[in-house]
């Protein structure tokens, strides 16, 4: 097989992989391929009609097929940036090999000189959840759900219940109302929503959507489709209470229980993996345990909005570009950055210092539980604190970012610590 | 169909016993009928239950069962070839953990002695250890049987009839037996929705319902005891966790709940045995779920419990005299049960087919080899597992083969294509996740669900809102409904 050479090779063409390559060839990449494994660029954007992307990135409140067509528009105006659709990417080897398949070229093999991974996250299912009852039609992820009625055009129920309340699912609560169909109630199993708070309020309060806080499923009904579904309160261990349950007369299930990075590629290649993030362990650079490996958006940790997925992508587009170019500063000291309290996951999860750089690092952090009055504070080994932020509410769902100058980290140790206290003054 | 219809041999019942009837009958110049009242076949207990070739040491000796299971695992190594089915011949343990325990291993052991079972052998701690670290210390022996295997029920049952077909048995799909038509206390045909099938010869082997089927020509000569199982199946990445069908000490009701190893890399946990009342009744439970964690840990500590991808029950067809019922009714001419097969039906079924031959033949009916019969299956394209010249050239020969749909289990458009047009082709989503793992990886359809469903559309010409799951009703999407776009309130 006849291997084309590219600078880079960006494994997804949704979000994050298009900010890349546009980063990339800004970043001096000569030339740079994106293998999309669906029929167009833009990945999961493409089915999110609704509006609301961007407002960072374009101060302008764009949907999510908007946003992506200014992605694409960008990448297509550079002809470095080869694009391979319909394309599968079966294995990613450690000399940076990578081993596709489409039906056109059949399988075939190009030669990275840097790879980024950029592959998002799939959907946790029915079956990781053990929802017990029997297995009619009408159980669907609220993203297949989403697919079919965006860009297929059909609608997966008529009278539906939502388990989950995380972003999708309170999108698609007020999708389906939209096309007419009856949403009977939004459950979640945490005492608090996952979602953004302006989809609680966009989706279900405008709508008149009950959303039951500390209950789920406990039975789905039916025997060919769905009928109904048995729900139930559930105690501070997430078990269900006996005594609670009451039934939902439905057609339909859609499940919103949370995103998982799709890393099965990184993995096989020996990519380590952050067992809070499930992603890759990252640097600042978005280089992860793999040297010429990078890695941003989904795949390395779950976003809620798209801009910060740009944001990642273009870092890692800059660096991979450098990286295939022999530009890559030579760093000369890592430093690891442990969250701690309430800080759940941080991101990255280590800083590399050299002599040439000098963009900031921002932190990416999530808490794990809702916390109020929140104090955030980046303490370096010997105590000193690099930087705080104070927080008057901090959700899970919603990401906190901590900008700190990279110059801050010269005296830092050999680790830091993201941590939190209660903050007097809020 | 037309309204009336003429075979020899009418199978009621598309499960891994029908379909081994009807491939076996395929060899002989007999006009065959196999009637299923689903879209698809292997959609009853053929389709969810332990997924093993039995090597035969549980049945007690004299028993149709042992005698059957023998066989019937001895055959399949022949048939593995001729029909390209997965089998993957592991061998079993059956692990103690007390002594008494060890009294059973001992009782089994001579069990298998008699029915004729190849290398059986008792293993100490450390053999046990050796071949499956994995296990909890607290094993004190195991019962080794190496003649023991794995393969995929659903893919033989598909298998048998894609012979069965080609060989000239005619299969109707969502065509129950409404009623057996029976003149002078002899069959003379089946009546059907889809119409009159006239025969001699019925054979009822419709699993759970086939007590329902007896009393359709008035045999109540025994009952089917639904006995639901419940499992956990787990993701790929933690397969490696036990290499061999590993049983515990089996008490007087069941074999135990057990950990085992798929053919395609994964392992299951189950089943647990609850009688219920509802044949239809394959849901899953907390409590079972429970009970197959905790037993299921007795044997493997570290469950990965978080890489659990899918729950699911079967219903095993238990008749209420213990044993196989495999003989003609006594009720009416010409109907011949073939019934109550709950384990080891699986291993057994491709005996059971030649014994219903061998019943054919006794009430009169003259088996003349059919000179044109294949007894081979060509062989499916599997695209994960070609070489890298093969993948290129299935994709040269048929580009379709180059995009893949599954992402978890690597399916291409094209083995999905070759799945809806095989002689027993799939007709429903579950059908062609059943003949190609399309939706059974970690996703379980999230992504290809969708895209299954269009290609299914595609090719059978019917709309997307048409494309089933799996049962008759069970359809998957609706069109979007005419909504109004009225602007109010404007001047």
């Amino acid at each position: 097989m006849n291997k084309r050479l590219y600078d880079l090779v960006i494994v997804g063409g949704g979000p994050a992989g298009l900010a890349a390559a546009h980063s990339a060839k800004l970043n001096g990449a000569k030339n740079i391929l994106v293998i999309e494994r669906d029929r167009e660029l833009g990945g999961i954007l493409q089915q999110c009609i609704h509006n609301g992307f961007g407002l960072h990135r374009f101060h302008q409140e764009l949907t999510g097929p908007g946003y992506a067509q200014r992605y694409i528009k960008l990448v297509q105006e550079h002809p470095e940036v080869e694009v391979l659709l319909d394309t599968m990417v079966l294995e990613v080897k450690q000399n940076k090999t990578v081993l596709a398949v489409n039906p056109e070229l059949g399988v075939f093999e190009v030669q990275a000189k840097a790879v980024i991974f950029t592959m998002g996250c799939r959907e946790r299912t029915r079956g990781a959840i053990r929802i017990p009852g029997k297995r009619p039609a009408g159980v669907f992820t609220a993203g297949a759900a989403q697919r079919m009625v965006n860009m297929e055009g059909y609608i997966p129920g008529k009278k539906i219940v939502i388990l989950g309340s995380g972003d999708i699912g309170l999108i698609m609560a007020r999708r389906l109302t939209l096309e007419g169909a009856d949403v009977q109630a939004v459950l979640e199993i945490m005492p608090y929503s996952n979602g953004l708070t302006r989809n609680i309020v966009q989706c279900l309060d405008d709508y008149e959507i009950p959303l039951h806080l500390a209950h789920t499923i406990v039975a789905i009904h039916g025997q060919d489709r769905v009928t109904g579904v048995t729900c139930a309160r559930v105690d501070a261990n997430m078990k269900p209470i006996a005594g609670t349950e009451f039934d939902i007369e439905c057609d339909c299930v859609l499940l919103s229980v949370g995103l998982i990075p799709e890393n099965e590629l990184s993995e096989e290649v020996g990519v380590s993996l952050d067992t809070k993030t499930n992603g890759p362990v990252v640097d600042q650079r978005r280089q992860t345990s793999l040297t010429g490996f990078f890695a941003a958006g989904n795949v390395v940790h779950v976003h809620d909005l798209v801009d910060f997925v740009s944001e990642e992508g273009e870092i890692a587009g800059k660096y991979a570009a450098l990286y295939a170019q022999g530009k890559l500063p030579e760093n000369y000291r890592t430093i690891n950055i442990l969250a701690e309290n309430a800080i759940r996951t941080v991101v990255p999860q280590k800083i590399v210092l050299d002599h040439a750089s000098i963009d900031p690092v921002r932190l990416f952090m999530r808490v794990g539980k809702p916390e109020e009055k929140l104090l955030v504070e980046v303490v370096g080994a010997q105590g000193k604190v690099l930087a705080t932020k104070r927080l008057p509410i901090a959700k899970p769902g919603e990401m906190i970012v901590l900008e700190i100058p990279i110059d801050k980290f010269a005296d830092a140790g050999e680790f830091v610590v993201v941590t939190t206290r209660q903050a007097v003054k809020a | 169909m037309q309204n009336e219809t003429k075979a020899d041999v009418v199978i009621i019942g598309g499960g891994i016993v029908g379909t081994a009837i009807a491939r076996e009958l395929s060899k002989y110049q007999l006009d065959v009928i196999l009637i299923e009242k689903q879209p698809d076949i292997a959609a009853g207990t053929t389709k969810a239950n332990s997924a093993i070739l039995h090597a035969g040491f549980d049945a007690h000796p004299d028993t149709l069962k042992a005698k059957l299971n023998v066989r019937g695992n001895a055959m399949y190594h022949e048939l593995e070839k001729e029909l390209h089915l997965d089998v993957k011949w592991t061998g079993s343990l059956v692990v103690a953990k007390t002594d008494e325990d060890m009294v059973t291993l001992k009782e089994l052991l001579e069990r298998g002695q008699q029915n004729k079972v190849p290398g059986l052998a008792l293993l100490t701690k450390d053999e046990v250890l050796l071949k499956e670290p994995n296990l909890s210390k607290d094993v004190k022996g195991a019962l080794w049987a190496p003649s023991a295997g794995i393969f995929l029920p659903f893919g033989a049952a598909v298998a048998f009839a894609d012979n069965a077909i080609s060989n000239g048995v005619r299969l109707f799909t969502e065509c129950p037996a409404e009623k057996i038509v029976a003149e002078a206390g002899k069959v003379v045909g089946v009546q059907t929705p889809k119409g009159f099938i006239g025969c001699n010869y019925v054979i009822n082997a419709a699993g759970v319902y086939a007590d329902d089927i007896s009393r359709l020509a008035g045999d109540d000569s025994f009952s089917i005891t639904p006995r639901k199982g419940e499992y956990i199946l787990f993701d790929r990445k933690v397969g490696n966790l036990v290499n061999t069908v590993v049983f515990p000490a089996p008490s007087k009701f069941s074999k135990g709940i057990l950990v085992c190893p798929t053919v395609h890399g994964n392992i299951f946990i189950g089943p647990n045995a609850q009688e219920i009342a509802n044949k239809e009744d394959i849901s899953t439970s907390p409590t079972g779920m429970s009970e197959i964690i905790d037993r299921a840990q007795e044997l493997l500590p570290n469950l990965p419990l978080r890489e659990a991808i899918t729950q699911f029950s079967g219903v095993r067809a238990a008749a209420d005299c213990g044993d196989f019922v495999i003989r003609n009714s006594e009720f009416v001419a010409g109907l011949i049960h073939a019934a109550g097969i709950q384990s080891p039906g699986l291993t057994a079924a491709p005996a059971i087919a030649e014994v219903v031959a061998e019943i054919l033949k006794l009430n009169g009916v003259e088996l003349k080899p059919k000179p044109s019969f294949n007894s081979h299956n060509p062989k499916p394209i599997v695209f994960k597992e070609l070489s890298l010249a093969e993948k290129q050239a299935a994709i040269e020969e048929n580009p379709l083969y180059g995009r893949v749909i599954c992402r978890c289990e690597t399916i291409t458009e094209g083995e999905i294509v070759a799945a809806i047009q095989q002689p027993c082709g799939a007709k429903t989503v579950d059908g062609v996740k059943r003949r190609t793992r399309a939706g059974m990886g970690r996703c379980q359809g999230g992504f290809c669900g969708p895209r299954v469903t269009a290609i299914l559309a595609r090719e059978l010409n019917i709309s997307v809102s048409q494309v089933r799951k799996e049962s008759a009703e069970s359809y998957l999407f609706y069109e979007k409904m005419p909504g109004d776009c009225e602007v109010t309130g404007h001047e």
